[in-house]
């Protein structure tokens, strides 16, 4: 009988190793791990922008709770947890539920397919340390994020409440006119490319140019597309400068004015989440993901464990860099006017990755799609005609909105100088 | 490396949809089941800065959100639809693939050059053509 179940229990114990070392387990810890870690993550991201806010305005920030501050972002969870639900009664109540655990679902699904830390050697098998490695790992990110505008327009209109209508309405608008720019600015990379594994992005990054001094990142081929790209992703993300759909002057808290409680927490962290992924596709595309020049542990070579906990922290590092600047971004910029952020998308970056896009055709078909000096010198024509077309043209891009009357020319008060008389 | 197109690494996807489906109603649950549940008239009507409400969601909307909409159908299929071509290009581009046509004849890097050219120049010139019509005119 004790025979029985220990042998039972052995061979089970060894059914478990067999699991947890094959490429699915693999990666089902992996996405366990990483989906618990990305709530931290966000929680303590939302902890980190009101400390970096405080300290841009030479304030203290939040350090009451725990040594400073530290237990912030765990009591503010609890707060969520413990607010009254309030599910209103002239909202659409299916979809008012609907939006926010959308928003949360498709934030946290995205990260699948970014490749965390190359590959794990476990005696002769190796690995891949991503949750999925799908041949079409770049439109499936590109296709959840897309998903991200749905939270946004069915809690607007769910809430049946004229701020949060508008502010969906806005949100909409904005998220899918940033999202033609940046399937052009992916479409560069994948023409650089020529697939579209995000596995295989990071490792053909991996190579050196000049007698190995600087790394083959794409963001040293396509500098513009890779600005443009951190653009668009702030304005997916609905970040200042691009936050029009909580412009909290005008629409109070935009979409999510009706949500309270967890549902309004859910928002949050899908937001803060939609980031970190965000950042790490941009990483992942135009930064070589977990690759670091030069140092021996971040190389495609080095499978070790330790080597791939390394590979796993320079992409952190990577992420944090980004979420910085967002942070930055949000505490230096004012908001655009939704004309100049309209304007900016449609003449503005449609265009240039437009050019963009037909600049790296022509590389591609003359074989230099890999060559810097060309692909930049493209680059550097089309930010200069872009900015010489912006500085000889008679209406600048964020211009006046031009139906409007001429201030001096305005009904109440007539003009200045009658004022004055 | 596994180069197959099986969806061998769709499973994991699943699972991670369903861990994260399942906090999600989690969260819900346990947010409805803890909170106070305390109605009201005030409480159940809609935010209005503690005033009574001035106007509801019945207001008249600007048109350009509409021209909005169907600009954005027009252009990200677009997109989208270069993205398998982008992968075909550079594989007749870089690796010399060719696509054997139906009436005979085979088409390479040209071709598909060529074909994408009109593809785009249609959709460069219906840009320009709703640039010229206003409708990109915010104000």
């Amino acid at each position: 009988m004790l025979d029985s179940v220990t042998s039972w229990a052995s061979e089970c114990s060894t059914c478990v190793v067999d699991f947890a070392t094959s490429q699915l387990g693999v990666s089902v810890i992996l996405a366990a791990v990483v989906f618990g870690a990305m709530q931290g993550v966000v929680s303590y991201s939302i902890y980190f922008e009101r400390k970096i806010a405080a300290w841009m305005q030479d304030r203290r920030g939040p350090n009451r709770t725990g040594p400073l501050g530290l237990f912030q972002p765990i009591a503010d969870g609890l707060k969520f947890v413990f607010k009254e639900d309030i599910l209103p009664n002239h909202v659409d109540k299916v979809l008012f539920v609907l939006a926010p655990t959308l928003a949360f679902i498709v934030a946290f699904i995205g990260f699948a397919a970014i490749p965390w830390g190359g590959q794990l050697q476990i005696g002769d098998r190796l690995l891949n340390i991503q949750v999925a490695n799908p041949d079409i790992g770049l439109l499936y990110l590109l296709g959840v994020g897309s998903m991200s505008v749905y939270g946004v327009v069915l809690g607007g209109w769910a809430s049946n409440n004229k701020y949060s209508f508008y502010g969906g309405i806005r949100a909409t608008a904005q998220m899918i006119s940033y999202e033609i720019p940046m399937g052009f600015c992916i479409l560069v990379i994948v023409l650089t490319m020529g697939t579209l594994r995000l596995e295989n992005i990071t490792l053909a990054q991996t190579g050196y140019w000049a007698n190995g001094l600087i790394p083959q990142w794409n963001v040293f081929l396509h500098p513009l597309a890779f600005l443009i790209l951190f653009i668009t992703v702030l304005a997916e993300t609905n970040r200042t400068p691009f936050d029009l759909a909580e412009a909290e002057q005008e629409l109070v808290g935009g979409f999510h004015t009706e949500y309270g409680a967890l549902k309004f927490g859910m928002f949050f962290l899908g937001e803060y989440a939609h980031m970190i992924t965000s950042s790490a596709f941009i990483a992942v595309l135009f930064l070589g993901g977990w690759h670091l020049p030069f140092v021996p542990w971040a190389q495609p070579e080095a499978t070790q464990w330790y080597a791939v906990l390394f590979k796993m922290g320079v992409l952190g590092a990577k992420i944090c860099g980004f979420l910085f600047v967002m942070i930055w971004l949000r505490w230096t910029l004012l908001r655009f006017r939704f004309d100049q952020l309209m304007r900016m998308a449609w003449l503005g970056l449609i265009p240039m990755t437009l050019a963009l896009f037909l600049l790296t055709v022509g590389l591609l078909y003359f074989d230099k799609h890999r060559s810097p000096v060309w692909a930049l010198g493209g680059n550097a024509v089309i930010l200069f005609v872009s900015l010489a077309y912006v500085a000889m043209s008679s209406k600048p891009i964020t211009g006046r909105q031009t139906n409007m009357p001429v201030i001096s020319e305005r009904e109440f008060g007539g003009s200045q100088a009658e004022v004055s008389a | 490396m596994p180069q197959d197109s099986s969806l061998e690494p769709y499973a994991a996807i699943g699972v991670l949809i369903a861990l994260v489906v399942v906090t999600a109603i989690g969260m819900l649950l346990v947010a409805h089941l803890i909170g106070p549940k305390r109605h009201g008239p005030v409480k159940d009507s809609p935010y209005e800065s503690g005033m009574p409400i001035i106007a509801g969601t019945d207001r008249r909307l600007h048109i350009r959100f509409y021209v909005v909409a169907l600009l954005f159908l027009l252009f990200d299929v677009e997109v989208i639809f270069l993205w398998p071509w982008a992968t075909a290009f550079y594989a007749s581009a870089v690796h010399g693939m060719t696509i054997p046509l139906e009436g005979g004849g085979i088409a390479g890097k040209d071709f598909l050059l060529v074909g994408m050219g009109f593809f785009v120049s249609l959709l460069l010139f219906g840009l320009v053509y709703e640039w010229k019509k206003g409708a990109f005119r915010w104000d």
